[in-house]
């Protein structure tokens, strides 16, 4: 009888380990001047350096060192005040150089953690993911593989090589191994991916884009049978390009391997694909002998030392940790848990918050965000910051704080700025919006309304007021919407003999 | 009257004053090449369009009076481990057979705005490994003052195109004696400067710690003025040294050694050196005397075990440069019949395109780098490096520079060591501890020996960043031997060619 | 040390990817043991309280600005391959996985 999930965990205790690895967005590759543009012609974006040209060199891109740096200081590393590039040596041909260049026992920056939370049942849980090492390295070309199954390696007549991809600075993030996560591993792992996500988003260091490759994670895990205080074997699972994946493969691959050791089968130690279709899990190709890397130190490359001092100014920069700054800004903002969720899914947070830092009202500017501009975004299919500013939000904004605008003129003025009509003081100019704030105006409008609906005065005046609506409405009308509907009524019921 | 035996200052100068054209200077060098290169077999590609057009900008500027570079119109010949845009660069390796490169090495663009005329490229052997030219894929290239014995390795074919007359520079790359040995066996000079001093961009690398880039000439100025046109930083090599070129020409023009220290290396001389050697290394430091210097013995004792660390480091970076050469996007492609799977093709394919020499190299390189095995070869072998160059501190606390033979033989015959490895890397024994701390050492020739009446070689090592000292001393001890001989030793080298 | 066997030699040669005949391999085996006969030297010199020198120089921090300078164009990129398709480098099916 196979086991299932809880049945697994019954039995056996995971332990985690995950590896991410993470493409900066520098303009260049790791150690050439090549664009490092997604998406490009293929090998348009090549030099002797990154095709491994006989005789090139390497040299080391000032800014992938930095952003090397601020991951590890995010991930409460220390940063190494000497660390060196190493040769690994394996032949394949998306390589060029047969080598890659990365770093072996002396990375940039060691021992850090990342605090994550999860939500249980009971509320949210916190676990502490410990970060041996963050480490460069180069990417690798990209094959396209020819006949057989389209796209498939396996039963391909041959293989198209583009090294666009090869050389894009690569950061490697390893955890430590990560135990007593029970069966919340599934949960964790994703987790631990999603604020790492966020951490080098809001360090603007990578786009990391998982469908696009820019962030790339393998999962290890392994199984030990309760109270053995063993170790099991782990399996390291590759091909795992979503958050939701993350969490299906360490899913899948704890079953398969509770499985596997309940019909006392021995677990390999290997490399495994993910199937997204399935969310099952498939072994790697094996090697007919272990591989040995014959890591050395890369004698193109000098050692890099960061001063102390710069590394203090980077620390000096780095970001307010995107968890941390969530709850303040939802603390600060008084935001329900369901609004606050909308928007960091719509990716608005950092807008609303540029529009609340220009004076604009929180609740005001979140609706507005959320709430008209991504209505018009979803239609037009585009970037709700594509259509307006924070600036212009914010003005908006304060024109009807200021009483200058009603809602209902704002949202006239806002079509007009999406449409391209200027400013929104330009709209306003343009299309004549002004609210009529002239009493005396107001008041021959109401004379009018009152003269041309004789019975449903008299009502008011006898008391009944919702019978002002009418009239009210009737205002509105004349003046074009631009008059001040609570004006309009506090005037009239005045008149009427039925003010406050 | 032809200029090819000329140096090249003096080719230089006739360029200057107009004697003789820059185009004309070429030719004459094309037809020596085609007078004795089948004997010596000194090239194994002639860019005679390019090397024309080139001589013929040169022309054209001096006619118009442009500043030109002192060796602008100047021929040379490059070692054919330098990257040159569209000429088939080789290495000596059928592997890279037809490969041409779309790029230009540093030290060959600094050549083309010098005005220097590239005339072709030189025979080697295979990625810079061995030390007689032997282990050439195109056949081995002869010696011209012998023609049955080598002309020194790897670089022969740049030390023989000197040796015969076919140009007056060339460039060299030097591992572990490459461009001194080769000088020391054909009556040439040639110069290792300080490691980092030339740019490595584009020289196909052979042992990235080791590997540097230098001036072949004939005399010790022509070197001099090669030296300041390719050395200096380079942004495209991290190792390049970010710091002025030493006025090496103005040194080698000093003439003055006086109250100068000359240490020389107990160690790597006597026992194994052939007596003619010694003798005539000899004499050359008592010119030295006589021209002021003092003379002071130094010991280098961990000097012994520096070939074994060096057969050891050159490996294993070795292994690891030449893994690109797996036939997938230049080069050499051996078994792809659409049966088999690319790792089965690069493997067919470096079985075919690597010699022997070359293989051996790799799998020892290999090996010394394995898990299980680098402590106690790569790792010893780089303790051993730090040793030599405690070593050479100490003794450069003694002495300004230091010197012995360059080799400890003279040329020995075509095939005679080709069978016995070990024997064979003892011709660098007293070339490679100056690789190995990354000093800058000179060979220059100091007479015949008298067993053989073959050259002998005269080593000049100075320290880290100071290559004008060994300029100043290889200028001095040459003008002191040439007017003891009363002409230079290259002089006295057979003709070749008499067809 | 010393003492290579024909199998390491094999196992070797299979990780520097260079196919070799059995006559090959047996006469590289007794080469190499010579070889590392003469270099195992190197031991009896290199104390454990000697840093290793990977390098001759003492430089630190050699880098260069992310600026974007012009790549080959892909006819330069790919003049020299062997194979070559769709702007790609064409070769035999790739057997194994990526690493």
């Amino acid at each position: 009888m196979a086991l299932n999930y809880d049945g697994v965990i019954e039995k056996y205790e995971p332990t985690l380990g995950l590896e991410v690895h993470v493409e900066l967005n520098t303009n260049t590759k790791m150690f050439c001047g090549c664009s490092t543009e997604f998406g490009a012609e293929p090998n348009t974006q090549t030099c002797p350096v990154c095709l491994g040209l006989p005789g090139s060199l390497p040299v080391v891109n000032e800014v992938a060192i930095e952003s090397a740096i601020k991951i590890g200081l995010a991930l409460n590393c220390s940063i190494a005040p000497f660390s060196r590039f190493a040769r690994k040596n394996y032949f394949y041909p998306d390589m060029p150089k047969d080598f890659q260049i990365s770093q072996y026992d002396e990375p940039i920056c060691v021992n850090g953690f990342l605090d994550v939370e999860i939500d249980i049942d009971e509320g949210t849980k916190s676990f502490r993911v410990e970060i041996e090492r963050v480490h460069m390295e180069e990417d690798t070309g990209k094959s396209l593989h020819v006949g057989g199954a389209t796209g498939r390696i396996h039963g391909a007549e041959y293989s198209l090589l583009d090294y666009n991809r090869a050389g894009i600075p690569l950061m490697e993030i390893v955890t430590k191994m990560i135990p007593g996560t029970e069966k919340y591993a599934p949960q964790v792992a994703r987790a631990y991916v999603t604020e790492l996500r966020d951490i080098l988003r809001s360090l603007g260091v990578s786009d990391v884009k998982m469908e696009q490759g820019s962030l790339r994670c393998d999962a290890n895990v392994s199984l030990s049978p309760r109270g053995s205080g063993k170790l099991g074997t782990r399996s390291e699972t590759k091909n795992v390009n979503s958050l939701r994946s993350v969490e299906r493969a360490i899913h899948g691959e704890m079953i398969r391997q509770g499985n596997l050791l309940e019909n006392g089968e021995r677990i390999i130690q290997e490399t495994r694909h993910f199937l997204e279709e399935s969310g099952e899990t498939r072994p790697g190709r094996s090697k007919e002998t272990a591989e040995d890397y014959r890591y050395f130190q890369e004698p193109d490359l000098v050692p890099v030392a960061p001063e102390a001092s710069w590394i203090e100014e980077i620390r000096a920069t780095l970001p307010e940790r995107p968890s941390v700054r969530r709850k303040r800004l939802q603390a600060e903002w008084a935001v329900p848990d369901k609004e606050m969720t909308a928007m960091i899914n719509a990716e608005l947070l950092d807008t609303v918050e540029a529009t609340v830092k220009l004076g604009a009202d929180p609740t005001k500017a979140r609706t507005w965000w959320l709430g008209e501009i991504s209505r018009v975004a979803n239609e037009k299919e585009v970037e709700a910051t594509s259509l307006m500013n924070p600036a212009q939000v914010a003005e908006v904004i304060g024109l009807v704080a200021s009483g200058e605008l009603t809602d209902k003129l704002a949202r006239q003025v806002v079509e007009g700025v999406i449409a391209g009509e200027g400013s929104p003081r330009e709209v306003i100019e343009k299309r004549g919006l002004k609210v009529v704030s002239d009493d005396s105006a107001l008041m021959a409008a109401i004379e009018a309304a009152i003269s041309s609906q004789p019975d449903t005065a008299q009502r008011v005046r006898d008391g009944n007021i919702p019978a002002a609506g009418a009239l009210i409405g009737a205002v509105m009308k004349a003046t074009g919407g631009q008059a001040d509907a609570a004006r309009v009524r506090e005037l009239l019921l005045n008149h009427l003999g039925q003010g406050a | 009257m032809t200029f090819i035996y000329k140096s090249a200052a003096e080719m230089a100068n006739a360029l200057a004053s107009k004697e003789i054209s820059a185009v004309d200077l070429a030719n004459e060098h094309f037809d020596r090449i085609e007078s004795v290169d089948t004997d010596v077999h000194a090239f194994l590609y002639l860019d005679k369009e390019g090397a024309l057009e080139q001589a013929k900008n040169v022309d054209a500027k001096r006619a118009a009076g442009e500043k030109l570079s002192p060796l602008a119109g100047v021929p040379l010949a490059l070692k054919d481990v330098m990257a040159q845009r569209g000429i088939p660069t080789t290495c000596g390796s059928k592997i890279l057979e037809g490969w041409r490169p779309p790029y230009d090495a540093t030290v060959v663009t600094r050549l083309k705005d010098a005005g220097i005329v590239i005339l072709g490229k030189t025979n080697m052997d295979e990625f810079a490994m061995g030390s007689s030219t032997e282990n050439s894929a195109y056949g081995p290239t002869h010696n011209p003052w012998d023609l049955t014995r080598i002309p020194g390795g790897s670089g022969g074919g740049s030390s023989a195109s000197l040796a015969a007359f076919e140009a007056p520079l060339a460039i060299g790359t030097d591992t572990g004696g490459s461009i001194r040995q080769p000088a020391a066996v054909t009556g040439t000079v040639g110069v290792k400067p300080t490691y980092g001093a030339v740019s490595r961009y584009g020289l196909v690398a052979f042992s990235s710690s080791l590997d540097q880039a230098g001036p072949c000439a004939r005399t010790v100025l022509d070197a001099a003025m090669l030296h300041e046109v390719i050395a200096g930083h380079d942004k495209k090599d991290s190792s390049s040294i970010n710091a002025p070129v030493p006025q090496v020409v103005a040194a080698a023009k000093k003439l003055d050694v006086k109250g100068m220290k000359i240490g020389v290396v107990k160690e790597l001389g006597g026992e194994g050196f052939q007596k003619g050697v010694s003798e005539r290394f000899n004499e050359a430091l008592e010119e030295l005397v006589k021209a002021g210097a003092e003379i002071v013995e130094v010991s280098c004792p961990n000097f012994e075990y520096a070939l074994a660390a060096y057969y050891l480091i050159a490996p294993s970076e070795a292994s690891s440069n030449l893994a690109r050469f797996d036939s997938m996007r230049y080069g050499l492609r051996v078994g792809d019949d659409g049966s088999r799977g690319a790792e089965e093709v690069m493997s067919l394919t470096r079985q075919a395109g690597f010699g022997k020499e070359v293989k051996r190299r790799i799998i020892l390189g290999t090996y010394a780098l394995s898990s299980g095995y680098y402590d106690a070869y790569y790792g010893s072998a780089q303790r051993v490096r730090t040793l030599i160059m405690r070593d050479y501190e100490a003794a450069f606390a003694k002495a300004d520079v230091l010197v012995s033979p360059t080799a400890p033989t003279t040329a020995f015959k075509i095939g005679e060591k080709a069978n016995d490895p070990v024997a064979m890397y003892l011709n660098d024994i007293a070339t490679i501890p100056v690789n190995m701390a990354g000093i800058g050492g000179m060979s220059l020739p100091c007479g015949l020996a008298p067993e053989d009446n073959l050259p002998v070689g005269f080593q000049i090592m100075s320290p880290a960043m100071k290559d004008d000292l060994m300029y100043q001393v290889g200028g001095t001890l040459e003008a002191a031997l040439n007017s003891k001989w009363g002409s230079t030793l290259m002089s006295q080298a057979p003709a070749l060619g008499a067809k | 040390m010393a003492a290579i066997s024909r199998d390491e030699v094999a196992h070797l040669a299979r990780l520097a990817r260079i196919e070799m005949s059995s006559e090959e391999l047996d006469h590289l085996a007794s080469e190499l043991d010579q070889i590392l006969h003469a270099v195992d030297r190197v031991q009896e010199a290199a104390k454990d309280n000697v840093p290793p020198t990977s390098h001759p120089l003492p430089l630190k921090n050699v880098t260069r600005p992310d600026v974007v300078v012009a790549s080959l164009s892909p006819q330069d990129a790919l003049s020299g391959a062997p194979a070559s398709d769709e702007q790609r480098f064409k070769v035999p099916q790739i057997l194994g996985d990526a690493e």
